[in-house]
């Protein structure tokens, strides 16, 4: 037990004798929240739209007015000739384009069928297919009130109408940065918690003081556990912060119980550090730490489901998901932070990330060898 | 003969990069792991995802329209829910994103007073999803109320026409080969630098190398070239395998793009090498270039998130970022097809930025020395 605690101390010494490293440790991530949330948006609202109206008609002006009245789009460039347009979107100035050909309104009152036509910049497939849908309501709104208005002046028999009322559960206003908030604690945590984890054994072993460990009775569990506590309680000081902020700066409330959410942490960081430690173990300098950490952060994250969500992944990659961690943490965050979830909800998660921790301290520490070579 | 001294230098360190195989592993599995990822597992579009229903009317209309809604593509029904109460657990336990709520009596109601309600509950904590989800069910039932209505003919139609610039076919891949080329340049030529520059600090070999016959700047020289030809193998690479994989299209000329490819890796490079004249040691180095460099690359340089998107501070922010200009000058080039005097304004941002970096850096380097 004194062993450990004389491990810990020596591991705090080292990391705050190095005055950079504190304001790296706890305001980096913090700026990085305070700006990621408001980076990471797939949000689409305000975009740039040209509209050439080549009709001028009372129909015409009355979609044109629907489309600004909508929040999505902003309605900056007017023109009547299809090349400036084009000029616009192929500068980037512009993401669609819409036409409203000649005779719009001629076709829509007399033959009953008219037609408009919407180009849109699709480079991000994505959010194009969401201005089409987009568009294409706007459109089929103003489709309905033109009906109500002009045609069913004359008595038509009462159509059938199923309501559709919907209600959002969790974050009614539809804040996106409610809910990256605690994802975005979840990398953060996860980044800075690899990083130091993995380049420390292999520092000592670049600087060849791990030789000098080598040679005293500190036995290997031990000198595992003890590089550990400095990182987990460093990590859970994080964790503090980025739910601190997440209350008070952008007012999201913790439905769940707190305590779960810090024992789920615990666990989480001590899987972890364990991975981290089992690849300082594993490499010969800190340059390839870094890259081999680099490398698994990169895809557990963009696999994790904090982006992109895991349900629109193809089968074998959501199976891939099962086995990161980073997945489980951020679903865990979202389900007891926004809907109050319980133990009993997060129950399979707690069991998947225990028993990687399990495995990857297990691993660590057989890794850990107390010989030269 | 202080050409060939140059050339031993430059020697020692290509032995020095390439004979680290587990680094050369990364280096190249890592761009390739993640154009196939992006190209096979990451994307927006939501299929297959898990609902409840709560069918209170168990009637004809009820069963019809879940049918319908279990027939497309996008949903797969997880649970019946026999109560108002069992839905709060559904949304607790993280398994279901939508509950379909039909009322009593469902059929009766459509059919006498010709009106009817369908409530859909969705959650929300991803507003994204919720949001779609609940705009393909409304289309659904929609469509299902128009059949109901087939003897009412509707007064006009308007028919919208979509075209799709650039990318037809809605691919992701798309958007993001320019990014993941982007990352591993900065990743390649500016943290790798650093750290190894860094790295002959923090062990002492630096001092030697200065006080070798070599000139300092051919000493940066020597140690930047073999990154930037790693650099420009790998983006070869990478353009190769989202061209002839996933049939990312090169509509622009070849040689302008390979230019500011080139431009691109300079300016890494001597922000590298400005990152390693600040850093004392590599763990500095690599949290510096960690923190300041690769993260902002990836959030504000519209790799993943859009720019437009963004509040308008983080939009001004995103300008100091050099990859966001080379992003924008690549998916101008790769995929619009534009040629110089579209990019020309990019490139002088560029090229801008690594005089800066270059002579900050060797003033540093300068001052250090004495």
């Amino acid at each position: 037990m004194r062993t450990i605690l004389v491990i810990i101390r020596k591991e705090f010494l080292q990391i705050f004798r190095n005055r950079a490293m504190l304001p790296q440790i706890i305001m980096m991530p913090l700026i990085q929240l305070l700006i990621l949330s408001n980076a990471a948006t797939f949000e689409i609202r305000h975009l740039n739209m040209h509209v050439i109206d080549n009709d001028q008609s009372q129909a015409s002006r009355q979609l044109i007015g629907k489309f600004k009245a909508s929040n999505y789009f902003e309605l900056n460039d007017f023109s009547y000739d299809e090349k400036n347009a084009k000029e616009d979107i192929m500068q980037g100035r512009d993401r669609c384009v819409l036409m409203i050909p000649k005779g719009f309104e001629h076709d829509l009152m007399k033959e009953q069928h008219a037609k408009i036509l919407l180009n849109i910049n699709a480079i991000d497939g994505a959010a194009a297919s969401v201005i089409g849908t987009y568009s294409t309501s706007i459109i089929q709104n103003f489709n309905k009130q033109i009906d109500a208005q002009w045609i069913n002046q004359q008595q038509f028999e009462p159509q059938k109408i199923l309501n559709i009322p919907y209600s959002l559960w969790y974050n009614p206003y539809m804040n996106y940065k409610t809910f990256m908030v605690p994802g975005l604690i979840v990398m953060l945590l996860t980044m800075v918690g690899l990083f130091m984890s993995a380049q420390n054994i292999v520092r000592e072993k670049e600087i060849g003081t791990i030789e000098q460990i080598n040679v005293t009775p500190i036995k290997k569990a031990h000198f595992i556990i003890g590089k550990q506590v400095p990182f987990l309680i460093i990590g859970l000081v994080q964790f503090t912060i980025g739910l601190v902020v997440a209350r008070w700066v952008f007012s999201i409330h913790i439905l769940g119980n707190i305590p779960l959410l810090y024992g789920f942490a615990t666990i989480y960081l001590i899987a972890l550090l364990g991975a981290g430690l089992f690849i300082s173990t594993l490499v010969d300098t800190q340059q390839q730490a870094m890259f081999l950490a680099w490398f698994f952060l990169v895809i557990f994250i963009l696999m994790s489901g904090l982006f992109t969500p895991i349900e629109a992944m193809p089968h074998w990659a959501q199976n891939i998901t099962k086995f990161n961690p980073i997945a489980y943490f951020v679903a865990v965050m979202r389900m007891v932070v926004l809907k109050g979830s319980t133990w009993k909800d997060i129950l399979p998660h707690i069991a998947a990330i225990g028993g990687g921790g399990i495995v990857m301290c297990a691993l660590a520490t057989m890794r850990y060898r107390k010989r030269a070579g | 003969m202080n050409t060939r001294r140059f050339f031993g230098f430059l020697q020692k360190e290509f032995r020095h990069i390439f004979r680290d195989r587990r680094t050369m592993l990364i280096l190249f599995g890592m761009p390739i792991v993640q154009i196939l990822l992006f190209g096979f597992a990451i994307t927006n579009e939501i299929k297959n995802v898990n609902i409840a229903i709560l069918d209170h009317a168990h009637d004809a209309v009820s069963r019809d329209i879940t049918n319908r809604i279990l027939s497309s593509q996008y949903f797969h029904l997880y649970q019946n829910l026999n109560s108002e109460k069992e839905i709060e657990g559904a949304f607790k336990s993280g398994k279901v994103k939508l509950v379909i709520v039909f009322e009593h009596d469902l059929a009766k109601n459509i059919y006498t007073k010709n009106q009817a309600n369908i409530q859909l509950l969705g959650d929300a904590t991803d507003p994204n999803t919720a949001n779609t989800l609940i705009g393909y069910s409304r289309a659904i039932i929609l469509s299902y109320q128009q059949e109901l209505n087939k003897g009412v003919t509707p007064a006009a139609v308007i028919q919208t026409e979509i075209r799709m610039w650039f990318n037809e076919e809605l691919k992701g891949v798309y958007l993001f080969v320019p990014g993941v080329l982007t990352i591993i340049m900065m990743l390649v030529s500016a943290m790798m630098t650093s750290i190894s520059l860094a790295r002959e600090k923090e062990t002492g070999t630096l001092e030697a190398l200065m006080v070798s016959p070599l000139k300092s700047w051919q000493v940066i020289l020597g140690k930047v070239i073999p990154y930037l030809i790693l650099s420009f193998t790998i983006t070869l690479l990478v353009l190769a395998l989202s061209r002839f994989v996933f049939f990312v299209p090169i509509r622009g000329n070849i040689f302008l793009l390979l230019g500011e490819v080139l431009l691109f890796i300079i300016t890494a490079l001597s922000f590298g090498i400005l990152i390693s004249s600040i850093a004392p040691n590599q763990m500095a180095a690599m949290l510096i270039s960690m923190m300041g460099l690769m993260l902002p690359t990836i959030i504000l340089s519209g790799y993943i998130f859009p720019i437009d998107n963004m509040p308008l501070p983080l939009q001004v922010l995103s300008n100091i970022i050099p990859a966001r200009w080379f992003i924008s000058m690549l998916r101008d080039i790769m995929l619009k097809g534009a040629g110089w005097s579209v990019v020309w304004k990019d490139t002088c941002v560029l090229a801008f930025m690594a005089l800066v970096f270059l002579t900050l850096a060797s003033r540093r380097f300068k001052m250090k020395l004495k």
